[in-house]
């Protein structure tokens, strides 16, 4: 079952059991945005309120917040994207994205078009934190969109927020 | 769990009380387990459990041999050529089509139409039929059973035409629910529904419905994808109009279905596709389309495929669809026993509680363990069974769930892959304890 707990990390369960950031905000101010996973029937809602979208990457993350429903990998990864971006600036929310995703392999970059393009810095020193804990998910390749489901859900929700 | 005793009555009925002459007309599955070459093969040095036939069944060395020997001996495109390497190309296709038509009890070969596979065949109802004869107003009438190759087809044309979908609801067991069926077959021209949901099992009563809607003046057009391959079908006693499946969930290869439609309707219909092969005559101010069938199979067809659908029939007939019908009663009987008695209210199985109410499919609720889990634990086991909402996304909103595991059976399923099935629900509990 060597496996299964490359998969399962502890911190990746305790997310599970015990999300963070669970439940919703007054829209607007926040913006609400929906993402789901087609193969698995997950959707996932984020929650987003910035200080200020017209400051482009300027912009800070005032409060997120996570509803909707999936497995294990797709909630913890929601639970903690949550916690990590919280009160960082649009612009290092991308950068953080850009470093999770490049961390969901860049195989997974190929299939979206690119979007995971390679990070200039290794990784590891962009202060993943608990995030690390998900890297087993590239070996399952069927559920690295389980992961980075919230992930791009909260690239449109900034989208959704800067269009006003 | 709502299904438990029941299912363990009708188990012993089916497997104690049984008169041994009975027993003795089994399916042998040991021997036609050994027929597919795949399910030889091992995951983590176990044999592979294989309970994801709903998707897409296993095929046995016959119809792989059928396909290969076409490529080897007999290989060209259909049709037109003299050459005798062509005329058997021609034979070898439509010999296929005439043991497909045998299958389904159709009246004639030319009332079988290939396709790529039964979302085609759906889609060629719409584009075809529906453009035809549906005008903005018009009711079609579905039921909250179907999958999205059943939903998808009509709700595009509904867009583009104005027309009214109408649902059929559902029991708390997931049965149609037909108390309102009269008023919503009122005015309707076409009813759309399963005859065996790939999700929950439910078998609606095709015959019955038929009748309603023919009262009514709506002509039926039965998703048969799920229940050609595992009951017996004879599309005279079902009484429908149309009738779509696949060949890949029976044995055959991917790449070909069927749409089995009554003659008078395919020769009334515009073509679906064009372009050559269904066509009479063509001039540059247009073009006479072809007698059916072949009206409606523009380009090369895949020949292999449909070959290969051809040996998957015979290989089915030579089982005995009863026979293949009782194993699979047979098997949702001992899984609804067995899982009932091991897990109990940890774990609920939608749909009907009879197993003969049932096809061979069951999905299931565990322990709150979400299905893309639960069946990466299972996998580790080497048990494949299916997370998702299994193109039925509508069913998942009336279950209440936005998706399920779900286990499905064939004729090479044995009790054994029922108890790996619940010892690797029983670890993945165990994995999952919070």
């Amino acid at each position: 079952m060597s496996g299964l707990e490359d998969l399962y990390r502890e911190i990746i369960l305790d997310h599970y059991r015990n999300p963070r950031n669970r439940g919703e905000l007054e829209v607007p101010p926040a913006t609400r945005a929906e993402g789901f996973n087609p193969l698995c029937g997950d959707e996932i809602v984020v929650y987003l309120h910035l200080d200020d979208p017209t400051r482009g990457d300027s912009a800070v993350v005032e409060d997120v917040r996570i509803g909707g429903q999936g497995c294990s990998i797709s909630q913890s990864s929601a639970s903690m994207m949550s916690a990590a971006v919280k009160g960082r600036t649009v612009g290092e929310v991308r950068e953080l994205t850009r470093a999770f995703k490049a961390m969901m392999s860049i195989h997974e970059g190929e299939l979206e078009g690119g979007a995971a393009e390679p990070a200039d810095a290794d990784p590891s020193e962009l202060r993943l934190g608990d995030l690390e804990a998900l890297r087993g998910v590239v070996k399952f390749p069927v559920r690295i969109k389980c992961a980075t489901l919230s992930w791009n859900t909260l690239l449109q929700g900034i989208d959704d927020a800067e269009a006003g | 769990m709502s299904t438990g005793p029941t299912g363990a009555a009708v188990a012993a009925d089916l497997t104690g009380d049984r008169p041994a002459d009975d027993a003795a007309d089994d399916l042998d599955v040991a021997a036609v387990k050994a027929d597919f070459p795949l399910l030889a093969t091992t995951k983590h040095d176990r044999p592979l459990v294989f309970l994801d036939s709903a998707a897409s069944s296993q095929k046995p060395r016959a119809v792989l041999e059928a396909m290969d020997h076409y490529y080897e001996h007999d290989h060209t495109n259909v049709h037109r050529a003299a050459y005798d390497l062509a005329e058997r190309a021609t034979s070898a296709m439509e010999g296929a089509r005439g043991k497909v038509a045998r299958f389904i009890g159709a009246g004639s070969a030319e009332e079988v139409v290939f396709t790529k596979n039964a979302t085609e065949a759906i889609n060629l109802v719409a584009r075809s039929w529906g453009a035809a004869n549906l005008s903005p107003g018009d009711a079609v009438v579905l039921t909250q059973l179907e999958h999205h190759a059943n939903i998808v087809p009509w709700q595009q044309l509904a867009a583009e035409r104005g027309l009214e979908l109408r649902w059929v609801p559902l029991t708390d067991d997931a049965r149609l629910d037909l108390t309102g069926l009269d008023q919503l077959l009122d005015g309707a021209k076409l009813l759309g529904v399963t005859a065996m949901s790939n999700v929950v099992g439910t078998l609606p009563d095709v015959r019955a419905l038929a009748d309603a809607a023919h009262a009514a003046g709506a002509l039926v057009c039965v998703d048969g994808c799920q229940s050609v391959p595992h009951l017996p079908t004879s599309v005279a006693d079902l009484d429908a109009d149309f009738v779509a499946f696949s060949g890949h969930k029976m044995c055959g290869p991917t790449g070909v279905g069927v749409l089995w439609a009554r003659r008078e309707l395919l020769e009334e219909m515009p073509p679906f596709l064009g372009g050559g092969g269904m066509i009479l005559d063509v001039r540059l101010d247009g073009f006479v389309p072809a007698d059916v069938p072949h009206r409606f199979e523009a380009g090369t067809p895949p020949i292999a495929e449909i070959v290969g659908l051809g040996a998957a029939v015979e290989y089915l007939e030579a089982l005995g669809m009863d026979r293949v019908r009782r194993h699979e009663v047979a098997m949702n009987a001992y899984a609804l026993r067995t899982l009932t008695e091991r897990f109990g209210e940890e774990i609920t199985i939608h749909g009907p509680a009879e197993p003969a109410a049932r096809g061979g499919v069951m999905s299931f609720e565990f322990r709150g363990i979400h299905p893309h889990d639960l069946s990466q634990v299972l996998d580790q086991h080497g048990v494949c069974v299916r997370p998702g909402h299994h193109c039925a996304k509508p069913l998942m909103r009336v279950l209440g769930v936005g998706a399920t595991a779900r286990a499905s059976w064939y004729v090479y399923n044995e009790e054994a892959d029922v108890d790996a099935l619940a010892d690797a629900l029983a670890e993945a509990g165990r994995f999952f304890d919070f």
